[in-house]
């Protein structure tokens, strides 16, 4: 087909570029059971690693017999702490700046630790050899509670104590009590308290934010494989983050890191609980270096459950204060962190609570102060970021919450009280007080519009109708309306203030142009399910102008992909996705300088448009950018180097802001506590939009695990440090059954200083969505008398709740 | 331990002869020992269905039988549904209307799928979401899972009219 017949429209939508919802082309393989997932690794005389773990949340070792082990067939070996000592690897560094066991050193400080692994021919030999080793354990006093825990004599962590049992400072300063962790402040106490105890009207509340699970389908895995005869070490593993793992795994291992090779392969979902390091890791790669052969673990669903990466646990008490007409003036929020046994969080290192700073919400609020204090429990390690940039759910969920709790004490409408303290759009870029700049947003036409959309008038009359039903015995039945208006911080970040254990978190993208006009560009994420070979190659194909179907993405192998932090926090799009628009754009330069060259003419009488650069002004003088890349292989032009190729590392100048206004709607029954969501509208504004599809798929994906983690999803332990969530048989994981049909709407405030105005969006459905359907539990019972009431509001608290009220008659 | 009997299974039409300890459970038969990796392991209780195959035209998760359950016994799994010359309609509708993600749950998901369509080859949403609650998926919300489950069901439809 002769190119001139084809019309602009027609070379735009043959791109596939942004904006348009391309399919995915990572389907093929997943949907033929082609995808190649850790466990799907094999390697020739492969050995099968599994650990022995504590039944104790807190006891000492007085004695590992491995004997009997050793003895079981298929049994190679047997590590323990007392093997890993001399390699100075009993310990590793969390990412949190503390310290964490790989294996029992002397004692246990949850249930499920990792007390000794034991190498086998197959998984089956390593069970019967894990059932073989014999630990004696002297039960400890179990630490479940944080506000117990800094009150108690008992020293969970007799490493961070001096001599004298005094506790030594940690990573981020000074600490009060032998298990206490860190006190991290953000904003001005005094005048925040000046502004709160000298104000109109005060509420206070405290709520717990229970302890949960990312748990995706996959749990967390790799294989090591030592090839002692070329010193190389490659790891395969379900790694969020393959680069820093790298560079953790040669920082502990002393294996210099050009020796060392990670590969994340196909990812079965990650939300956080496979970005940081853990125990299996470490224990893989030393038997495959003493045994010289490869060696995989991989974690069952209880191990995952109880012992990965754990979500939240933050009991946060607020104090907000407003005027009488409902001009909010001051937010204070204390925090009590549960970290469990080791501060192994995954935050930006100067962030010890993560962007719980973002607490303010999407409020003009003149005045803020915010203290949160991480402390030692008898529980996992972890507090990572499910589903959300680090800490962003805990922050919103506080706002969301202390603003329905003030509508109360006001007697508002929880809606209009948004409005009048929303940041206005003129107001950008707005300095919260807590410190965060934000970039950009349009609060008022986002509310404005779901508020419509849901006929918000119409809902509160039948909600007060219903009331009125309810109390006249018509109906045992009651409607709540949840609402949440979220702004999230994501895309860490900014050199200058994010890091995680030194490493900035920059991203980067490297393009190969090939001579026949196909590409492939390598980045330093890394997907999970997000579609990045797909919504990549569109951004490229909009910048570079070849089709997105003839451009490869690559990531996930540090030997190839150049270096980059990972994919957790929303981060791909805000960092990498600018570092592959930033490179794209390199490569145009030199396609521009040899377009001008092929056409005769100076560099600047020629622009780009669509897929070519045309001379200007006469636009049937045109190249190809397929013409081009053929040229940069095989003429020889004066003052250009061959080839076609781009790098960029992108250091971002701000974080991104996106945001959305949720509306729920609920029937509950208040003698079975049984929840019917009837409708649930969300409206995003992530900026420009590459996918829809993708994106759209990314929020009922979040606003699932919303429903989960507000309607029953939790961590739960008993006095004795118990895990009583260990299998998908308690912890709750929403089925189709379960799971409402969702209404998606947009609008569109592109972030000013992305390359093209993206802002990330596959955790806003969680963050906002989380306290929408709190709030509408919440709501529905207001009219009884409640302020507020923990989640998770699985059915049975919920009947408790409509039983306290005196419901029940 | 090892207690080795002979087993003989048929899998996507291919008769498998081995030994095997009783004990085994049947995914790591067919993921380990025969290298059919499509079926995943999600939590080895029966409740996520990333096991999911048809044994004797039922949909069965192959993390909680034993090996020597299956014993004689046809074994489908999506490396038998379709491939890349056959696409079974549901490999194509998942594509089409984004019903997957990070597709962990996909093949156990599209593999119960077809037995749903087998048994009510005309479901209405509130069918399809009973039928596929043994299968989860994190990533997705099931609202595309279920669109993809629709539009499999409107193509085979008219496709068997077609035929008639």
């Amino acid at each position: 087909m002769k190119d001139e017949v084809i019309t602009r429209e027609e070379r735009v939508a043959n791109l596939k570029g942004m904006g348009c919802s391309r399919k995915r082309v990572e389907d093929a393989r997943f949907t033929q059971g082609k995808g190649n997932y850790v466990d799907d690794i094999k390697l020739d005389g492969m050995l099968f690693g599994d650990f022995v773990r504590s039944p104790y949340a807190h006891a000492k070792i007085t004695n590992i017999d491995t004997a009997a082990a050793l003895e079981v067939p298929g049994v190679l070996a047997v590590l323990t702490a007392k093997d890993l000592e001399p390699l100075g690897l009993h310990w590793m560094p969390t990412l949190a700046g503390d310290k964490q066991m790989v294996l029992a050193d002397g004692k246990v400080l949850f249930q499920g630790q990792e007390v000794a692994f034991v190498v086998a021919e197959d998984r089956y030999a390593a069970a019967d050899g894990i059932e073989a080793v014999e630990v004696e354990y002297e039960e400890l006093e179990v630490l479940i509670d944080p506000f117990k825990s800094m009150q108690s004599d008992v020293v969970l962590r007799e490493d961070t104590v001096d001599e004298n049992g005094k506790p030594m400072d940690g990573a981020h300063g000074p600490r009060t009590h032998h298990n206490h962790i860190f006190t991290w402040e953000a904003g001005d106490k005094d005048p925040t308290f000046e502004v709160i105890d000298s104000a109109e009207v005060v509420a206070e509340e405290t709520m717990y934010y229970h302890r949960t699970h990312p748990c995706p389908l996959e749990t967390c895995g790799c294989v090591a494989s030592m090839d002692k005869v070329n010193g190389k070490l490659t790891l395969w593993g379900t790694f969020q983050a393959p680069h820093a793992i790298r560079t953790v795994v040669s920082l502990i291992s002393g294996i210099e890191e050009h020796n060392i090779r990670v590969i994340s392969p196909d990812i079965g979902g990650g939300f956080g609980n496979k970005v940081g390091a853990y125990p299996g890791y470490v224990c893989s790669v030393v038997a495959s270096i003493v045994t010289g052969k490869p060696v995989k673990w991989i974690e069952d669903r209880m191990d995952n459950l109880m012992t990965t990466a754990f979500a939240r646990d933050y009991w946060m008490k607020g104090r907000i204060s407003a005027t009488k007409d409902g001009k909010i003036t001051g937010l204070h929020c204390h925090v009590t962190a549960d970290h469990g046994g080791f501060d192994a969080c995954a935050d930006p290192t100067k962030f010890p609570a993560g962007f719980m700073n973002i607490c303010t919400g999407s409020y003009d609020i003149p005045t803020a102060y915010l203290e949160v204090d991480g402390v030692y429990t008898n529980k996992a390690p972890g507090g990572v970021s499910y589903r959300c940039s680090f800490r962003v759910t805990e922050a919103v969920y506080f706002i969301e919450r202390m603003i329905e709790v003030l509508a109360i004490e006001l007697n508002m409408d929880a809606a209009e009280l948004r409005r009048i303290n929303f940041i206005k759009k003129e107001q950008f870029p707005y300095t919260a007080a807590l410190g965060w700049e934000y970039d950009s947003g349009d609060y008022h036409t986002a509310w404005d519009k779901a508020l419509k959309a849901v006929d918000y008038e119409g809902l509160r009359a039948e909600q007060a109708q219903r009331i009125e039903d309810f109390k006249a015995g018509k109906t045992r039945s009651l409607m709540g309306i949840g609402l949440s208006f979220f702004t999230e911080i994501v895309g860490a970040g900014p050199v200058k203030n994010c890091d995680i254990l030194g490493l900035g978190m920059f991203d980067s993208c490297e393009i190969r142009i090939h001579p026949t006009g196909s590409a492939i560009a390598r980045l330093g994420t890394i997907s999970q399910g997000q579609g990045h070979a797909t919504t990549f190659a569109q951004i490229l194909a909009s910048e570079i102008g070849l089709p997105a179907d003839s451009i490869t993405i690559e990531e996930g192998d540090t030997d190839t992909a150049p270096y980059g932090l990972g994919t957790y926090g929303s981060r791909s799009t805000p960092v990498a996705g600018a570092a592959t628009a930033m490179a794209g754009r390199k490569i145009r330069a030199k396609a521009q300088m040899i377009a001008a060259y092929l056409l005769e003419v100076h560099d600047d009488d020629v622009e780009f448009d669509v897929d070519r650069f045309v001379v200007k002004g006469a636009p049937e003088r045109f190249k190809t950018m397929k013409e081009i890349a053929f040229a940069a292989y095989n003429q020889a032009i004066p003052g250009i180097e061959p080839g076609l190729e781009a790098v960029s590392y992108y250091d971002p100048p701000n974080m991104t802001y996106p945001f959305g206004a949720y509306v729920c709607v609920m029937d509950i029954d208040v003698d079975t506590g049984v929840t019917d969501i009837r409708r649930f509208y969300a409206l995003d504004d992530c900026g420009t939009r590459i996918n829809p599809m993708v994106i759209e798929g990314q929020v009922h994906g979040g606003l699932t695990e919303a429903l989960a983690v507000a309607l029953g999803q939790e961590i739960a332990y008993d006095e004795m440090g118990n895990v009583k969530t260990g299998t998908l048989m308690d912890f709750f994981l929403p089925t189709a059954w379960e799971v409402p049909n969702y209404e998606t709407d947009h609008t569109v405030t592109p972030s000013p200083h992305h390359p093209i105005g993206a802002k990330g969006v596959g955790e806003s459905p969680h963050v906002g969505g989380v306290p929408c359907f709190s709030n509408a539990v919440q709501d529905a019972f207001r009219a009884f008398g409640l302020r507020h009431t923990n989640m998770p509001h699985d059915h049975w608290r919920i009947w408790k709740t409509a039983n306290e009220l005196g419901l029940h008659g | 331990m090892s207690s080795k009997k002979h087993y003989s299974i048929t899998v996507n039409g291919k008769q498998e002869e081995f030994l095997a300890e009783p004990r085994e459970l049947l995914i790591y038969t067919l993921r380990e020992r025969l290298n059919i990796t499509g079926p995943h392991i999600g939590c080895e209780t029966s409740h996520c269905g990333a096991c999911t195959v048809t044994i004797d035209g039922k949909s069965v998760k192959a993390c909680t039988m034993f090996v020597a359950q299956a014993d004689g016994k046809y074994v489908t799994t999506i490396e038998g549904i379709g491939g890349l010359d056959d696409l079974h309609p549901l490999q194509n509708a998942f594509k089409e209307h984004h019903g997957l993600q990070c597709g962990y749950c996909t093949p156990g998901m599209i593999t119960r799928a077809t037995k749903l369509l087998e048994e009510n080859p005309n479901p209405t949403e509130e069918e399809i979401r009973f039928g596929m609650a043994g299968n989860i998926c994190r990533c997705t919300g099931y609202q595309n899972i279920v669109k993809s489950i629709q539009a499999a069901a409107a193509e085979m439809n008219a496709a068997k009219e077609a035929a008639e």
